[in-house]
């Protein structure tokens, strides 16, 4: 084996990646960041310490193993590398493109401290891109269980629960309302983010694994979560239909026409493709001087897609600043180079209508940060007599999501007061067989989490069912009550075995 | 580009075909997972094909022996143009999904008026009959501009206990608008329980006024622009009493003495001009297309497609006329 490296002896600069010119690319839908070349990920896997007791891994809301990838990948093994990640995130292509490795693994990589931290995530993407070129699937041999599962919802969550599900042997079928798969995946994360082809390339593979996708089915209204476990022979449910329900504004003039909510302008850009009307027969509003509010991944989706909409200024308004801002450091980044023009510590109060029913403006107030807040975010207040008035005709919100209420209306799920599904620690619901994770449990997150989520329920689905290869002792607690299904310790399986036979 | 959209229950395949006039016609389709679960008030969004956009549509109405949802559709955009040349018997759509929104609470009343305006006629349909099977004295008051463009008759008369006719010319039943049909129902019966309308905002709108001096409780379905009409977009807020609502998972159906119609018509008019360029170059490209066409395509019986659409020439309603905008008024439910 080679010296131990140190420090000292690794590349000391990141290796630079391949992105599109800020003027040329706010013209088009095209992906920004194109990527590594193989140079630069062997370069930069060389950076990597391959500590014996990582703490990126630690960092990972699935546990990839990245020092274990990361070695293949030096030793050109790019395959091995491939089949290292998909031990544990099937999707390798999407997680490298829109985790926010900041706060996850290389937030904690040990490189960070003294240089800048291994790129962890453009060498998941590498590996990812690697293995949609090449046409690499790992499906193992599958020896069917008999059992079927019904999955709700196509984005991450239900994804990542539907891959594990199938791997265990179960008949698994997604059902998603919209005329695609793919969730907020499709519907939310601009091309220029992550490209369909991706997406779709992904869900191929869970196609493989032989994983039936249901599309234009709405759940709770075609038939019931009950009648999924009753008359159609479901023998658990997951539920991951995710928080899209946008919060609204809630100030005067939020109704008139050129206000809109940053779901409607990504799910008619994205999905549905707007951006090519008339050839596509879906509208899009198009605004010149464009005010998008919130500071979050969405909101920059939302600012950057107005640019390439034709926008001629796009404006962000957040009320508090920079370093509270949600959003991927990445895509702030994007944003300021294309040249979006950010005001913090600003907040809208009022729109002002021009007498036809649109937009002419906003009237802002200036904030300032007060004490920190039950997010641990300093909270900004208003500083008095600051309003302003601020000229735009087309006002994008980005404020936050809500749970989406079709399954909470149609289904005797025990929700919680603001509407998302309650689970005990292993995501079980209150009724028995459903199970649900993601953003419908914990409110708006990130496509990893919602990932985790969705293995975890599945873990939980297999001790349900009484499936023998999982990791039972993966699940809370080996005593207390979260070891527990409905009172059950899940060890005894007796509960699940009478619904086999 | 791989094949994700597949849809294993139902091809969402037209099964019937049915021109009421020259802008409205009806299409069945069949989606019998669809036709079990849908309940008078819901809604669907379609879309044509894979470059379409996803539209709203009543659900005008269901036969669960058959398996079948039935749509009324009315020819004023872009997409119901297109699908009135387009969907013939035999042929699928690309995406049907649903059955949206809350279903009407279609019981309780003893005495019941079900109105219907333009588009809201099929709509109220099935509202009627499920008033009906549950036992009301059920009134039904349609408006039409004309004689030619009355249908469903039969259906409204077999589940009505009255039946009112209005037409803006006198030609069929009374001469005068909803509202004065309205107005003859409650001079008759002062103890009218519930008024449901559907139909244009305007003449919901107006609905609406002529029920609230009587306190008549009023319902009415709303149809804003809307996109995924799961909760997602925020495009279908509404106003309700001061309260913001979506009518696609809180409606459609709504207190419509507390509605903010003039907001939600200014709502409607949002892709005006976008609205306009759509027409207007599908319209330019039919007649660049249609003089070379070799003739109508096989499924098309001339019977049953709209006049002046089932010959080769060019339908003479788009190239010789001038362009005829829609109002948005008139893009009533189900448009």
């Amino acid at each position: 084996m080679a010296k131990k490296k140190t420090i000292r002896t690794i590349p000391q600069q990141r290796s630079p990646v391949r992105e599109q010119d800020p003027r040329e690319r706010v013209r088009n839908f095209a992906e920004v960041n194109c990527g590594f070349r193989v140079e630069d990920a062997l370069n930069e896997a060389e950076r990597c310490l391959l500590c014996p007791d990582p703490a990126c891994v630690e960092g990972c809301p699935v546990s990839i193993d990245i020092p274990g990838f990361i070695r293949k990948l030096s030793a050109k093994d790019f395959r091995g590398a491939y089949d290292v990640i998909t031990g544990t995130n099937l999707l390798p292509a999407i997680c490298g493109r829109v985790c926010p490795q900041e706060s996850q693994c290389e937030g904690v990589c040990p490189v960070g401290e003294t240089l800048e931290p291994v790129a962890i995530g453009r060498l998941e993407r590498f590996v990812g891109d690697t293995a949609i070129a090449e046409r690499w699937t790992n499906i193992p041999y599958i020896e069917p269980s008999g059992f079927r599962i019904g999955i709700v919802g196509s984005g991450p969550a239900g994804m990542a629960c539907a891959a594990d599900m199938a791997k265990a042997g179960c008949d698994v079928t997604v059902y998603e309302a919209f005329h695609q798969a793919g969730g907020v995946l499709k519907y939310g994360i601009p091309d220029f983010r992550l490209p369909n082809a991706v997406i779709d390339a992904e869900i191929e593979n869970l196609r493989k694994l032989g994983v039936k996708f249901e599309c234009n089915t709405l759940v709770g209204r075609l038939f019931t979560i009950e009648q999924m476990i009753d008359e159609m022979g479901y023998d658990a449910v997951f539920v991951g239909t995710g928080a899209g329900c946008p919060t609204l504004l809630g100030i005067p003039g939020d109704f008139l026409n050129g206000v809109l909510s940053a779901n409607e302008l990504l799910t008619r850009c994205n999905l549905m493709l707007a951006r090519e009307f008339p050839t596509y027969d879906t509208p899009v509003p198009f605004g010149r001087r464009v005010a998008v509010i919130g500071s979050g991944n969405t909101a920059m989706d939302a600012m950057r897609v107005c640019l390439r909409l034709g926008a001629e200024k796009v404006h962000c308004i957040y009320r508090r600043t920079k370093a509270e801002s949600p959003a991927r450091a990445e895509e702030i980044h994007h944003a300021e180079e294309e040249g979006i023009e950010f005001h913090w510590l600003t907040n809208p109060v009022e729109i002002l209508d021009d007498g036809k029913g649109n937009v002419r403006g906003m009237r802002c107030i200036r904030m300032a940060l007060g004490e920190p807040d039950e997010s641990g975010r300093r909270r900004p207040v208003p500083v008095a007599a600051s309003e302003f008035d601020f000229e735009c005709d087309m006002i994008v919100f980005a404020i936050g999501t809500n749970a989406n209420p079709i399954i909470g209306q149609t289904a005797k799920l025990k929700l919680n007061k603001r509407g998302y599904i309650e689970t005990d620690a292993n995501l079980a619901t209150s009724m028995a067989g459903v199970f649900a994770g993601g953003d419908i449990v914990t409110g708006a997150a990130t496509v990893i989490e919602a990932m985790g989520a969705g293995r975890k329920a599945a873990r939980s689905m297999k001790a349900y069912l009484g499936i023998r290869d999982t990791g039972v002792d993966d699940l809370a607690g080996p005593n207390g009550s979260a070891g527990k299904l409905f009172g059950i310790d899940v060890r005894e399986r007796n509960f699940a075995r009478i619904r086999v036979a | 580009m791989t094949d994700v959209t597949a849809n294993e229950r139902s091809t969402f395949e037209i099964v019937a075909r049915e021109d009421f006039s020259d802008v409205t016609y009806l299409l069945e389709i069949h989606h019998p997972l669809m036709a079990r679960a849908a309940r008078p008030g819901q809604f669907v969004i379609v879309m044509s094909h894979e470059h379409g956009e996803r539209i709203p549509l009543t659900i005008a109405d269901f036969d669960r022996q058959e398996g079948t949802v039935t749509l009324v559709i009315q020819a004023v955009g872009k997409t119901t143009r297109e699908m009135q040349q387009t969907c013939q018997v035999g042929t699928k759509l690309y995406a049907v999904v649903g059955p949206m929104g809350d279903p009407s609470h279609t019981g309780g009343a003893r005495k019941i008026v079900c109105v219907g305006g333009g588009l809201g006629v099929a709509p109220i349909f099935p509202q009627a009959r499920a008033f009906k099977e549950s036992g009301a004295y059920v009134i039904g008051v349609v408006g039409f501009r004309t004689k030619d463009l009355v249908f469903w008759e039969a259906k409204f008369r077999a589940c009505c206990d009255e039946f009112i006719v209005c037409t803006d010319d006198g030609s069929a039943g009374i001469k005068g608008l909803i509202t004065d049909g309205i107005k003859l129902a409650i001079a008759k019966h002062p103890d009218i329980g519930e008024l449901v309308a559907i139909g244009p905002p305007v003449m919901m709108k107006a609905c609406a006024e002529a029920t609230r001096p009587h306190k008549i409780r009023t319902v009415v379905s709303l149809n804003p622009i809307m996109v995924d009409g799961t909760g997602m977009c925020g495009g279908c807020r509404v106003k309700v009493g001061g309260q913001v609502k979506f009518a696609c998972v809180d409606g459609p159906d709504f207190d419509g003495h507390q509605v903010d119609f003039d907001d939600l018509m200014s709502r409607l008019r949002r892709f005006r001009e976008e609205e306009k360029v759509a027409l207007e170059r599908w319209s330019a490209s039919c007649r660049m297309k249609n003089p070379i066409s070799p003739g109508p395509p096989e499924s098309l019986p001339p019977a049953q497609a709209a006049p002046g659409l089932s010959t080769a020439q060019v339908p003479p309603d788009l190239a010789s006329e001038p362009l005829v905008l829609p109002d948005p008024f008139e893009e009533v439910e189900g448009g």
